[in-house]
This record gives structure tokens, C-alpha cells and sequence, in this order.
């Protein structure tokens, strides 16, 4: 979609009116200029995909929307967790992070921050592991995901064959 | 500054435009020149202070602006203009208050698919979201009720976004454009080049359907036994009436309409059978109810004109035509789905069709239906007046050929079921918002861009108080309106709900000690009447339209009108009220649905 903050604000306000399920929301900029790529994750048990992906075709500046629900997919999801660490839990809590390939990125007397980036399942597991410990603070930035294999993602089939 | 280049829509003024050296003024006057370029003749709105750089201005150009009394007037109107041209309606607001009240103008066209746009200014950039005087951020407010809008920062964007709010609103499905100008962007200067073509890389309308499933649905068409067209507003807006009417008769099809689609399809053909839904005819519910192949014309399968969703023609195939793809399964499963034009769909669509199957069966059933079904008559005493007899009135002496403009409630639907539109376009309502106040404001708009004909505001009292205000306007441009206003003191379709599923708890609908209209009128300078006993309602409107110049008359209506057939929300189109007697024996009786006749014996294919 165009890269514009009422765009933006057109797309979350059609997602209030209509009802729409969202569970993960993330937007950045992509290689051409003044286009934004933003990335949902819809609650398909409660809101009908299509009709999801119709809506957002009717927003003026929206220019593609890909449904890929189906398709082979890569996941990754970023996360910051500050977990409460004493001197004596440090060297557990670091033995997790290194068997979940995360990060700590920061660390203070009576705390760390640790940094990972995986499938949204893998965040979840690690912060029900770090729970055990007491996390203090976690932010997480919405789900990103790209189709594998050498093709861009493409228009979903449905729209496609109504719009022929 | 002096316009340079005449007044066109087509080529050649562009062409011209496009000749011309790029001029250097101010965006008030690029805002106009800009108007004149799309071909604008009439503009309603009502100046303020952010707004007055272009009023200012406004007088250079050939434009007509109408002054209203109320901005939701101003969005009305143009809604009104919109529709019957067929083309965008133009109104205009200064910032804060008078931008928001076009809001629900916006929101009813947008709802109906009208094109209208609407231009408003707002303070100065530099202020922009300080909370200053009359600011608001109707760009914000505005955005889930218009198809789109725009908030220009700078005078060299105007001549672009112009371009682009005409074709948006105009183009593929209708709707309504805001463009918000702050007032430093009036009053700066730049150059002036209207573009010559819009570039909007996501908006791309699809108007040829696909010839697979035009193909599938011709197949399909040839070969049901029981079908129906159900047509709406698509038809109007693709002005495909002919191709309708071609495809109905050519495969012997019965026609049915949505509120929108009404004036799409003769009201007087035989293939009619009248608006379907929660107040439409037996016949036209009972047919989409047993129908093996449903085909929506330039619908959007509304619940009021559907039913329950769930028990929507449950024996039949759905074939889906519209302009709009996120309409198809939206609300109603689709078995082949059409994007695209009416008009180009259906010539595409008709050298498709062969012979059709023997339909003389369904016919005989239809025909059944109609005659035990027919539209009932509102009880009365002798000597009351009904809705349904002032509807005659008019229609006796304009013969079925004038323009109306409803208002909302229950004459509203009276009108719909009853007044045979025999000429495309001629009726105009709120359906999709179902905003009261709408008659006679669009009923303004429809007049002017139907100088020489005949058109009719028929208002409940209850509507017709919200926007009176506006009969200054009908006064000071000599608007030649004819105004049928349907007196029953009451707000008669909430009156109509209190009866029927409150228990006849009558609460807050009793508008009585509504004012004397005749004085109204007086006050204004109109001409006006008032009818008490239906043997006077025929010559009153004779005496109306015979009158030159605007003219109201008052219809003293009995208070207690139910409208019949009726769908009542949540239960399928099989189980329409026919009637008072049938409601009457609802209440009794247990849910068995409507006493349909029996399936026929034999139904071919």
C-alpha cells in the first residue's frame, strides 16, 4: 500500500467497521519507494479471509494483497523480553537463550533483556520458559512473512478469477 | 482572473485545457477551474470562514451555486443531482461544523452508491490539529463513510486530486469523494494544468465480465425451470434497462426489484412482479423463495430485501452480476460470480443464450400467487384518507411518468410497492441508510438537473421537519417542486413496530402539535393545500402541477397505516405477512410460513 499515514488509518479503520479478527499486525517500508508491505495475521475461525482481503482491495491505495494461508511460507517474528535474573538464575537463564538461538542483548544487576527472532511458536515457547524466572517487560512486533521458492507473492487465486 | 476555455465534458474542452499554458493563480481558483473542467454546472453549499477564499472567487466562473439553508441539505442535494444525472453531485462546506453536518448526506450516498463530492475547507496547515476555531479532522471522520477522501498540503496538489475525487466517486461503483482544502492551500498560489488522465495504481475497476462464467451462467439460465432476476441500482447506474428488459423477455424471466433497483424494469410489464423483501409482494418473495436459478442484477443482497441469509432461496443457484467483487459472498453463497459493467456483462451475456426451457409452468404458479396475493388494500373508514390513495392521485395524473423522491418510513415503502415507474431513473430514495430528511433535499437536486420535468417530494411529516428549513431554497431559486407531504402526525413505520412486536407500546412517535403546515408554506411563499378526504386528492394534485412553480400539498392521513406484505427481520422471505387478516392469524396459529399453493405437477427440465 502506498505509503501514506491516512492509508494506514483507512486499513485499521476498515478492520473496526467490519469486525475482522486481527491477531498480528506488521507494516515497514519494502524496496520501492513509497510503498509500504503490511503483514496480517487474520483469526480465520472467526472472520472469512476473502471477504478481508475484497475490503482492503477497495482502499484506494492499496495495491496488491496476497493471501497466503496456503502457500509455503517463511515466518519470523522479532521479540524483547526483560527477564528478572539474580546472579544465581544468570547462567540458566543464558543456557536457555543459546539453546533457543536468542540473544541477550542487555543486562543490568537484577536484570536482562533478551532478543529473539523466530516463528511466532518459537517466541512463545521461549517466553513460557522465561515465565519461570519473572518476565518484567515484553514487546513483540507482529508477524512478517514471505512465500518461498523464486516467485513475489502473488494475488490471491480467488480475486484473480473474479477479476479476470 | 477570466476562464480561458469553454465549459465541456468531453475531448474537446479537454483538449483545449491541455493547450493551454499551465496558469498561475490560487487554489480557490483552481478548485473552480477544476469544477468547470468536470463539467460542473451546479454546486449546493453554504460559505463560512475557512471556506471564503473560494467563494470569494466563485462568481468568476460559470458555475450556478445554490445556496442551502443547512449543509446536510447541501450533501442531500447533491446526492439527489448525483443520481439523476447520472453524473457527480457538488456540495460545499467551510471547516468544523459545517463540514460534519454533510456527514450523513455523505454517508447515505456512499451507502446507495451515489457519486457525489464534496469539498470542504479547513484551517491553515500551519494549525492544522491545534483544536483551532472551527477546525475538525473530517478527513478522519469521514473515512469509513466515503469511498475516499483527501486532505490537500499543498495549492500544486489540487489540480491532480481534483482530477482524481471526480473519477474515484464517478467511476466503477459509485460513491462519495471528500476533498478537504485548509484555507493557506486557497489562498496560495500555483500553477494550474489539469491532468489530462488519473494515476492510481490500485484503483482499477473491472468493468468486461469474465466469458467463462458469463458462459456458465447463459447455461444455466437456459435450462432452469424456475428462474428470477432480482435487478437493483447496478442497473440503474450501468443504464442497462434495456439490456434488462432484452435478457427478461428474450428467456421469459420474471423481474423483481430491490428498493434501489426500482424504475430499472417497467413497473407495468407483465414480467413484473414487484419489489421483493421486507415489504415487497407476495409474489416477487414467494418467487425468489422457490426459484431453482436466482440471478442479482447490480444488487448487493441486503438483508431487507433478502431475508434470513440462511434460508435465502434454498432450492436455487445463484448467479451474481455486479461491478463490485466484495460484494459476491459477502452476505449470500454465489454459484457464479460476474465482476463487472451491467450493461457490458448483459451484451455480453445475451448472444450467449439459446432457446430457454418451457417456463409456463412457473408462470401458471406466479400467476396464482398474484391473484391471491395481491398488494393489500389499507383499511379505512369512508371518508379516511390512506397513503395508498394519495399514491394513486399522482399517479392518475402523471400516468406513471414523473420523477418521486421518497423520504423514509412507511409512505416511503407504500410508494415503492405501489407507483408503476414506467421511465428508468425516476425514483429516488434512501435505502441502504434509510436517512430521514432525505426527500426534499434530494428532491431539490433531482429538480435542478431535471429542469423541465415533473418531479415529486413525497415526505412523512416526520422526515419532512428535519429539513424544512430547505423550502427557502425551493422559494428563493423558484424551484418548480412538487411536494406531497403524507400527514399522519406520527412516526408512522416506528408507530408500525410498536404495534406489531412491542405490544402496541407506543412510545415518543406521537407528533402531534407538528405545526400547521399550511402556515409553513405561507411563510415561505409556496402554493399550498391540504387534503383531508380522498376525493379531494386527485384534483389537489391537479391543481399542483397545474400551478407554475413549487406547490405542497398536505395529506391528512390516518394515523394507524400498517404497511403490508411484510418480512419481518429475521425470518426468510417464505414467511411474508400478506396481510392484516394473516397477521392477525400469525399471532394465533403456529409458524407454518405463508400458505403457498402446492407445487405444480409437472415442471419440465
Amino acid at each position: 500500500m502506498e505509503n501514506d499515514p491516512s492509508t494506514f488509518n483507512r486499513v485499521l479503520s476498515l478492520f473496526r467497521c467490519r469486525g475482522f479478527a486481527i491477531q498480528s499486525l506488521a507494516v515497514g517500508h519494502t524496496d520501492i519507494r513509497n510503498v509500504m508491505r503490511l503483514t496480517i495475521v487474520v483469526d480465520g475461525s472467526k472472520t472469512a479471509v476473502e471477504q478481508v482481503v475484497k475490503q482492503l482491495y477497495k482502499i484506494i491505495e492499496v495495491r496488491k494483497v496476497s493471501d497466503v494461508t496456503e502457500d509455503q511460507t517463511v515466518e519470523r517474528e522479532l521479540a524483547m523480553i526483560k527477564v528478572t535474573s539474580k546472579p544465581s538464575t544468570r547462567g540458566e537463564i543464558i543456557q536457555l537463550v543459546d539453546i533457543y538461538r536468542a540473544r541477550v542483548v542487555d543486562v543490568a544487576p537484577n536484570s536482562l533483556i533478551v532478543e529473539v527472532t523466530g516463528t511466532p511458536d518459537k517466541i512463545d515457547s521461549l517466553v513460557q520458559v522465561l515465565r519461570a524466572f519473572g518476565i518484567k517487560e515484553m514487546v513483540r512486533t507482529g508477524v512478517v512473512a514471505m512465500v518461498r521458492g523464486p516467485q513475489v507473492a502473488q494475488e490471491s487465486d480467488k480475486v484473480r478469477e473474479l477479476t479476470a | 482572473m477570466a476562464r480561458a476555455f469553454f465549459i465541456g465534458r468531453d475531448g474537446a474542452a479537454r483538449a483545449q485545457l491541455r493547450e493551454e499554458k499551465a496558469m498561475r493563480m490560487n487554489g480557490s481558483r483552481m478548485v473552480c477551474e477544476a469544477l468547470v473542467a468536470e463539467g460542473v454546472k451546479d454546486i449546493f453549499g453554504l460559505p463560512g470562514g475557512a471556506i471564503m477564499p473560494l467563494y470569494d472567487v466563485l462568481p468568476e466562473f460559470d458555475l450556478r451555486h445554490i445556496l442551502v439553508r443547512h449543509e446536510q441539505g447541501a450533501a442531500h442535494m447533491a446526492d439527489g443531482y448525483g443520481r439523476a444525472t447520472n453524473n457527480v453531485g457538488v456540495c460545499m462546506a467551510t471547516s468544523g461544523p459545517g463540514a460534519i453536518n454533510l456527514v450523513v448526506g455523505l454517508a447515505t450516498a456512499q451507502m446507495d452508491s451515489a457519486p457525489v463530492v464534496a469539498i470542504t475547507a479547513n484551517v491553515a496547515t500551519s494549525v492544522i490539529g491545534s483544536d483551532a476555531f472551527q477546525e475538525a479532522d473530517i478527513t478522519g471522520i469521514t473515512i469509513p463513510v466515503t469511498k475516499h477522501n483527501f486532505l490537500v498540503r499543498h495549492v500544486r496538489d489540487l489540480p491532480r486530486v481534483m482530477k482524481e475525487a471526480f473519477h474515484i466517486a464517478r467511476t466503477g461503483r459509485p460513491g462519495a469523494v471528500l476533498v478537504d482544502v485548509p484555507k493557506d492551500v486557497l489562498v496560495g498560489e500555483g500553477d494550474f494544468h489539469y491532468p489530462d488522465h488519473v494515476e492510481l495504481p490500485g484503483y482499477n475497476p473491472t468493468s468486461r465480465g469474465n466469458m467463462v462464467q458469463i458462459r456458465k451462467a447463459a447455461r444455466l439460465l437456459e435450462q432452469a425451470s424456475r428462474p428470477v432476476i432480482i435487478a437493483g441500482h447496478g442497473v440503474l447506474i450501468a443504464q442497462a434497462w434495456d439490456e434488462l428488459r432484452a435478457l427478461a423477455e428474450r428467456q421469459h424471466v420474471p423481474v423483481v426489484n430491490t428498493l434501489l433497483g426500482i424504475s430499472g424494469f417497467p413497473g407495468d410489464h407483465p414480467l413484473f412482479l414487484g419489489m421483493l423483501g421486507m415489504h415487497g409482494t407476495a409474489a416477487a418473495c414467494y418467487a425468489v423463495d422457490q426459484a431453482d436459478l436466482v440471478i442479482g442484477i447490480g444488487i448487493r443482497f441486503d438483508d431487507r430485501a433478502m431475508g434470513k441469509f440462511s434460508a435465502f432461496a434454498p432450492k436455487a443457484k445463484i448467479v451474481h452480476i455486479d461491478i463490485d467483487p466484495a460484494e459476491i459472498g459477502k452476505n449470500v453463497r454465489t454459484d457464479v460470480p460476474i465482476v463487472g459493467d451491467v450493461k457490458r456483462v448483459l451484451n455480453a451475456l445475451l448472444p450467449e443464450l439459446g432457446e430457454p426451457v418451457d417456463r409456463s409452468a412457473w408462470f401458471n404458479v406466479i400467476r396464482e400467487w398474484q391473484r391471491l396475493y395481491p398488494l393489500p388494500a389499507v383499511p379505512a373508514a369512508p371518508g379516511q384518507l390512506t397513503t395508498p390513495q394519495v399514491i394513486e392521485a399522482i399517479r392518475e395524473a402523471t400516468r406513471g411518468d414523473t420523477t418521486i423522491v421518497t423520504d423514509v418510513g412507511q409512505h416511503q415503502m407504500f410508494v415503492a410497492q405501489r407507483f408503476p415507474f414506467t421511465r428508468p431513473n425516476t425514483h429516488l430514495s434512501s435505502g441502504g441508510l434509510g436517512t430521514m430528511g432525505y426527500s426534499l433535499p434530494a428532491a431539490i437536486g433531482a429538480q435542478v438537473a431535471r429542469p423541465n420535468e415533473t418531479v415529486w417530494c413525497v415526505s412523512g411529516d416526520g422526515g419532512f421537519q428535519m429539513v424544512m428549513q430547505e423550502l427557502a431554497v425551493v422559494a428563493n431559486e423558484r424551484i418548480p417542486l412538487k411536494i406531497a407531504l403524507v400527514n399522519n402526525h406520527n412516526l408512522g413505520m416506528v408507530r408500525q413496530w410498536q404495534e406489531l412486536f412491542y405490544q402496541k407500546n407506543y412510545v415518543a412517535v406521537d407528533l402531534s402539535g407538528t405545526p400547521n403546515f399550511m402556515k409553513i408554506a405561507e411563510a415561505y411563499g409556496i402554493a399550498s393545500w391540504r387534503v383531508s378526504r380522498p376525493e379531494d386528492a386527485l384534483p389537489a394534485v391537479r391543481a399542483a402541477m397545474a400551478h407554475p412553480g413549487p406547490a405542497l400539498i398536505e395529506f391528512m392521513v390516518k394515523a394507524d397505516e400498517c404497511v403490508y406484505p411484510m418480512v419481518v427481520p429475521g425470518t426468510s422471505l417464505a414467511e411474508v405477512i400478506v396481510n392484516d387478516a394473516h397477521a392477525g392469524g400469525r399471532e394465533a396459529a403456529d409458524d407454518e410460513g405463508a400458505p403457498m399453493p402446492a407445487e405444480p405437477v409437472t415442471l419440465r427440465g
